[in-house]
């Protein structure tokens, strides 16, 4: 792959030469609003601009002295993890049951289960508000948590479906042929070599709930406002410098979903070099 | 060992081989089954059933014909020609009465206010003033006595328009379309037709970000899939990272560099190429770059992938037998990323027709989407119908380019690119 381009002509070097540039522009404009943002949370004035008057914490002081954002903050960590564990529940039994469904009916089942990826975030919301406010299930834990799962799940169920696609089924047959019941089997062969796989559904999972605000702007009452929630409000009322903390705090925790996710893909891959 | 095999071959012999294959195949296909189908109740439950909530909600016409039961009723023959005979006012009359005593005038007469503007102010008039049940045979001349928009054929027609129990007056409405005295579908009053423009705009903006994501993803993909794996690598951190950051942290950081007193402004004003502020922001043009901004890695990751499938060896052919570099690309490398550019736009169509949080935060008030007024009429003014209505056009809309999305990437991948 290295060397595919090596521009030879002089004109061939400046299209490539313009492409990099194009590229690296559309590369900076990608990143410089998140970068640009980053340092204003920890300037000592209150005006968003440049340059900073000094540096301080005083607004990351003001994130964790406020209830509202602090609550906030654990809202989203409640619903993301519990959601997070239903959906892999739910979703791991499909995938494992998917991988040995053979049927023409499959496709269909596909796009169901994968749907609410494709449904705009809006009538997902409007649905689920009209549906779960007679269960009184709108403005409690429960109801977002439900919610949120049938969002998730479907990155599970790709991600755990993947996973399996390259696991090698004769392995679970050895076990059987070996003797082992069907969960033995599970618990002692397939499970070890899908973990890497069930890991990234998870973090997709919780990356799903935790970024989510529509349904939770129909469905959270005042005591389950998660803190993409609360940035909305923050956004749309004036914006503070203690969002821009918030901000960090939510990129910070993006950042280690994505290295954490980075470091199963490689070490999946290498696991997968030494099998062959 | 060999006893057991004799047992096999016996059992076989009462059983054919061929019907126990097949009852161990439907073991396994019930015992996959049972595995799937844990998800899919849950779905049915939080998902599909109040989808289909939704759409039964954009139909149901449930108001009327509770609050006003026997009127409904006496209205069924009515032909619509002239104003209706005395049993129907009697009837009006009755439900009305009773309809105070519940508590319930409102809930019909908001939906009778949709029907013929004003019907508000006739039904609760009507229902202060109606005193008590009108001597047989007078109740026309009290109704048109208190009211005299009750001696008109458009009052009558809007009730028997709204007597249900299903109606086409929502989906109508989404689409600018409404019925007339005689039932024929007619292009709805001006004031009220903004649905049409909403879709246009909805449709215009998500096309400009889709070619705006195309022109800047296809540079960079290139890039990244010609340059060699551990620096693409590197770069690829330069896309993802944006991808993993939160939709709302990405917006506020837009807010924050275009606002009035943002960072391009100030920047602009300290270099001395304006004076004034530029308005960047609460209007079209930040609409278009902050959506761009965060639909823009749905068009690079599936672009890439497929420029990465592109063997080189291709293009070094091509210009073996003489190609220029431009013929080269535009006839040998461009031809295969269709498939690319393909799944990426329509990926990033699909998911722009559906956005709500981006335009409702950088947008002004011209630039609101569809998804604004679904959200719109379901919290503000609790017109739930029409919040349906246009919800089920939004969601035939995703669905229709989601099965073609599906067409598509068929074959080249179950995950389509979804996210990664």
């Amino acid at each position: 792959m290295s060397d595919n381009h090596a521009p030879r002509t002089a004109s061939q070097r400046v299209a490539w030469i313009t492409t990099v540039v194009v590229a690296s522009l559309v590369l900076v404009f990608l990143m410089a609003p998140i970068l640009a943002i980053m340092p204003l949370s920890f300037s000592s004035g209150s005006y968003l601009t440049y340059p900073l008057p000094g540096l301080s914490l005083r607004w990351y002081e003001d994130f964790l002295n406020s209830p509202r954002w602090v609550s906030s903050l654990k809202n989203s960590v409640i619903i993301g993890v519990a959601s997070t564990i239903l959906s892999m529940v739910l979703g791991t039994l499909a995938s494992l049951g998917l991988a040995q469904w053979k049927s023409k009916f499959k496709p269909l089942v596909l796009a169901i289960v994968l749907s609410p990826v494709v449904v705009p975030g809006v009538i997902t919301a409007v649905g689920l508000y009209f549906f779960f406010a007679p269960l009184g299930l709108t403005g409690s834990y429960a109801g977002l948590i439900l919610a949120h799962t049938a969002l998730s799940t479907p990155f599970v169920v790709i991600t755990v479906s993947a996973t399996l696609q390259s696991f090698d089924m004769n392995l679970a047959r050895a076990a059987a042929s070996l003797g082992a019941s069907p969960i033995y089997a599970f618990r002692r062969v397939i499970l070890p070599l899908i973990l890497p796989g069930l890991a990234s559904g998870a973090l997709f999972a919780f990356a799903t709930s935790f970024d989510e605000v529509v349904v939770v702007l129909f469905m959270a009452g005042p005591e389950q406002r998660t803190l993409p929630r609360e940035m909305f409000s923050g956004i749309r009322e004036n914006i503070s410098p203690t969002i821009t903390a918030a901000a960090v705090i939510l990129t910070t925790i993006s950042v280690i979903l994505l290295a954490t996710l980075e470091a199963l893909r490689r070490r999946n891959e290498r696991l997968k070099g030494n099998l062959r | 060992m060999t006893a057991a095999f004799v047992a096999g071959a016996d059992a076989s012999s009462e059983v054919p081989l061929k019907r126990r294959l097949k009852r161990a195949e439907r073991t396994r296909r019930l015992k996959a089954l049972a595995l799937i189908l844990p998800l899919l109740l849950f779905l049915l439950f939080t998902f599909l059933g109040p989808i289909a909530g939704m759409l039964w909600r954009s139909v149901d016409d449930w108001e009327v014909r509770q609050v006003l039961p026997h009127t409904v009723a006496a209205l069924a023959d009515w032909d619509g020609k002239d104003v209706p005979g005395e049993p129907a006012f009697a009837a009006l009359a009755g439900d009305i009465r009773t309809a105070r005593d519940a508590g319930t005038v409102a809930i019909a007469s908001k939906r009778l206010n949709y029907a013929l503007n004003g019907f508000r102010t006739i039904m609760s008039g009507t229902a202060r003033n109606l005193k008590a049940l009108p001597e047989p045979g007078t109740a026309k001349d009290t109704l048109i006595g208190i009211n005299p928009a009750w001696g008109e054929r458009a009052t009558w027609a809007a009730i028997k328009g709204a007597s249900g129990p299903l109606t086409s007056f929502y989906l109508l409405g989404a689409l600018d379309l409404t019925r007339n005295l005689d039932g024929a579908i007619v292009a709805a009053p001006e004031e009220q037709a903004i649905y049409r423009d909403v879709f246009g705009r909805t449709f215009t903006i998500s096309l400009g970000v889709t070619v705006l994501c195309l022109i800047l993803g296809f540079p960079v993909a290139y890039m990244l899939a010609t340059l060699p794996t551990g620096q693409s690598n590197v770069l690829m951190i330069f896309v993802l990272l944006p991808f993993w950051t939160s939709l709302l942290v990405r917006t506020c950081a837009w807010i924050v560099v275009l606002q009035s007193e943002g960072i391009v402004n100030d920047s602009l004003r300290w270099i001395g190429l304006i004076d004034e502020p530029l308005r960047l922001i609460y209007n079209r043009f930040g609409v278009y770059v902050a959506m761009t901004h965060v639909l823009l890695p749905f068009m690079i990751l599936p672009l890439y992938s497929s420029m990465r499938s592109i063997s080189p060896a291709y293009m070094r052919a091509a210009a073996s037998l003489g190609a220029s570099p431009v013929t080269a690309f535009l006839r040998i490398y461009l031809p295969q990323t269709v498939p690319g550019i393909g799944a990426g736009s329509l990926l990033v169509f699909i998911l722009a027709i559906g956005y709500y949080i981006t335009p409702a935060l950088v947008g002004g008030a011209a630039d609101q989407m569809i998804s604004y007024f679904i959200a719109f009429y379901t919290t503000e003014t609790v017109n739930w119908g029409l919040a349906s209505a246009l919800g089920a056009v939004l969601l035939l809309a995703t669905l229709l380019l989601a099965v073609v999305y599906g067409k598509l990437v068929h074959g080249q991948q179950v995950t389509g690119g979804m996210k990664n």
